[in-house]
């Protein structure tokens, strides 16, 4: 293990993408209360395949791949994806969740078309699971400004925000904008995929945004706790897949989430309080 | 259904300023009305309940008093001055089903967004409002559940639980949506008895209520209401076997 630190020590690359795990890894585990407060981790799951084919056109019409380009062909195609599944949905027979389940596969589909079409050369495998260890000094430094907003935007709009999710025509009746609210919820998740694309890629990326906040919930119903707690684990996890990728030599994206995984599945049996093995009977 | 309107003699011996004054309301949906030209006056102090057979417009009314739902025609007014949206002084409490109760807050956090409107969305707790959650848990006997999950509580801890958040707000009307619905003969009891202090205490309570045997021990005055009209009184004095057949059987 000495050596795994020895090599953390000397190489630039492993310290900045262990600073880049904390980053990432705190926002989306802080964030993932809201996906979970929300239910709607299926839909963040078709938001997080629908970012490549957006940021496959933006590039493809742009003609680079900067961070910009990317949240903006993100956020288009997630607009686009998730309206368009509304628009189906209220018009049709068909649900909207099935509109979303078509819709973003074909859009996913239509990206891995694109790519071979693009005018950077790009490894799909790095698009879909990330690669942490080739963050750059600036990559950094958005990730630090994406994930201080997003961190910011949520402490400061806790409260209308979680009102909106427990009783939406009650913070309505209380003047929250709720639609604002929810549209502000929507801009922070494609930030926060964004954000986490370079660590661990559009598919996993649902991972870092559902389970530490999932895992949070197998222990408290304290709110603060889900949040914070969820943002340590994001940011616990982000650091152990680091190293775990350096001490077995496994890709850092896919180790994060696996971490992630594996502690949510631990929980699930062992926590006091809500963990099958070891629940507590609280109701008198 | 024959129109009683013998309400201002009960509680004329209340100030005009708490009266709670609903006039020729009509609340509609696209085409279809769900509350057609309802008119009743009562005031602080009264327990009402609105009774009548489902799809009458109960909740339409409890909703539309409390600001959450526009109503399309007629006048509401409170202590004097007509209201057209949301006010503190309001509190609503939704049906069991509409709440989602694997939400994680715990009895404390639920009671402790009733100072949300006092504190506004962003500042922090001060202690008045520390003091005034922590009253309240004691006033209704949640103090020692005040960090369980609303999940974890039985249903008349539960309702007491969103009647802290309602008494916490300062509210002076409590609307209620069927609040005794579910709950077994011990918590229905101590609801009945919260419900009756709370409105010795000044406050007017309206609640949708099913079970006509007890009506009359728990609300003075009643709004019998079908989809065709309604009728306003005494509870005992509205609630006659006449009156019940017309409401339900119409």
């Amino acid at each position: 293990m000495s050596e795994v630190f020895e090599l953390i020590r000397e190489q630039s690359f492993l310290q900045r993408a262990l600073l880049a795990a904390v980053l990432i890894g705190f926002a989306n585990g802080f964030f993932s209360g809201f996906v979970n407060l929300r239910r709607n981790a299926l839909s963040v799951s078709a938001l997080s395949h629908t970012m490549l084919p957006g940021i496959a056109i933006a590039v493809y019409f742009t003609g680079h791949l900067s961070q910009l380009n990317a949240f903006m062909g993100a956020l288009f195609a997630c607009l686009l994806v998730g309206l368009s599944s509304v628009l189906v949905g209220r018009n049709s027979r068909i649900p909207q969740a099935t509109a979303l389940a078509i819709l973003y596969t074909s859009a996913f589909a239509g990206g891995i078309a694109l790519l071979p079409f693009l005018p950077v050369s790009v490894d799909l495998h790095e698009w879909l699971f990330g690669e942490i260890t080739f963050v750059s000094d600036s990559d950094l430094k958005i990730a630090f400004l994406i994930s201080a907003f997003t961190l910011a935007a949520c402490i400061l709009f806790m409260r209308p925000l979680l009102l909106t999710l427990f009783e939406p025509n009650v913070a309505a009746a209380q003047g929250v904008p709720t639609r604002l609210m929810q549209y502000l919820s929507f801009l922070l998740l494609v930030l926060m995929l964004v954000a986490s694309l370079q660590a661990v890629g559009c598919v996993l990326s649902v991972g870092l945004l559902v389970a530490p906040a999932a895992t949070m919930l197998l222990y408290t119903d304290k709110t603060a706790l889900i949040f914070w707690g969820g943002g340590i684990i994001g940011a616990l996890a982000g650091v152990f897949g680091v190293i775990l990728s350096v001490a077995i030599d496994v890709q850092p994206g896919p180790a994060i989430v696996f971490t992630l995984g594996t502690v949510f599945i631990l929980s699930f049996l062992l926590s006091p309080r809500h963990g099958i093995l070891l629940k507590r009977h609280t109701t008198d | 259904m024959s129109e009683l309107h013998s309400d201002h003699e009960c509680c004329a011996h209340h100030s005009q300023h708490h009266e709670l004054v609903v006039d020729s309301l009509s609340v509609g949906y696209r085409q279809v009305s769900a509350l057609k030209d309802i008119s009743f006056s009562t005031s602080c102090g009264n327990r009402v309940a609105l009774i009548g057979p489902n799809g009458a417009g109960k909740s339409t009314l409890l909703k539309t008093i409390a600001g959450l739902t526009k109503y399309t025609k007629g006048s509401l007014s409170w202590r004097g001055s007509r209201i057209t949206k949301w006010s503190r002084e309001f509190a609503y409490l939704p049906q069991r089903e509409e709440v989602d109760w694997n939400f994680p807050i715990t009895v404390r956090g639920l009671v402790e967004m009733g100072r949300y409107p006092q504190t506004g969305m962003f500042s922090r707790f001060s202690k008045v409002d520390h003091a005034a959650v922590d009253q309240t848990l004691e006033h209704l006997e949640l103090t020692d559940l005040s960090e369980r999950q609303i999940r974890e509580l039985s249903g008349g801890q539960q309702q007491r639980a969103f009647l802290g958040r309602a008494i916490c707000q300062e509210a002076h009307v409590l609307l209620l949506d069927e609040p005794f619905t579910g709950l077994d003969r011990t918590a229905a009891a101590m609801l009945e008895k919260t419900i009756l202090s709370l409105a010795e205490e000044g406050r007017l309570i309206i609640a949708s209520h099913h079970d006509l045997s007890n009506a009359s021990e728990i609300f003075n005055q009643t709004l019998l209401l079908n989809q065709r009209g309604y009728g306003f009184g005494p509870t005992e004095e509205l609630l006659t076997e006449p009156n019940i057949e017309s409401c339900f059987n119409a």
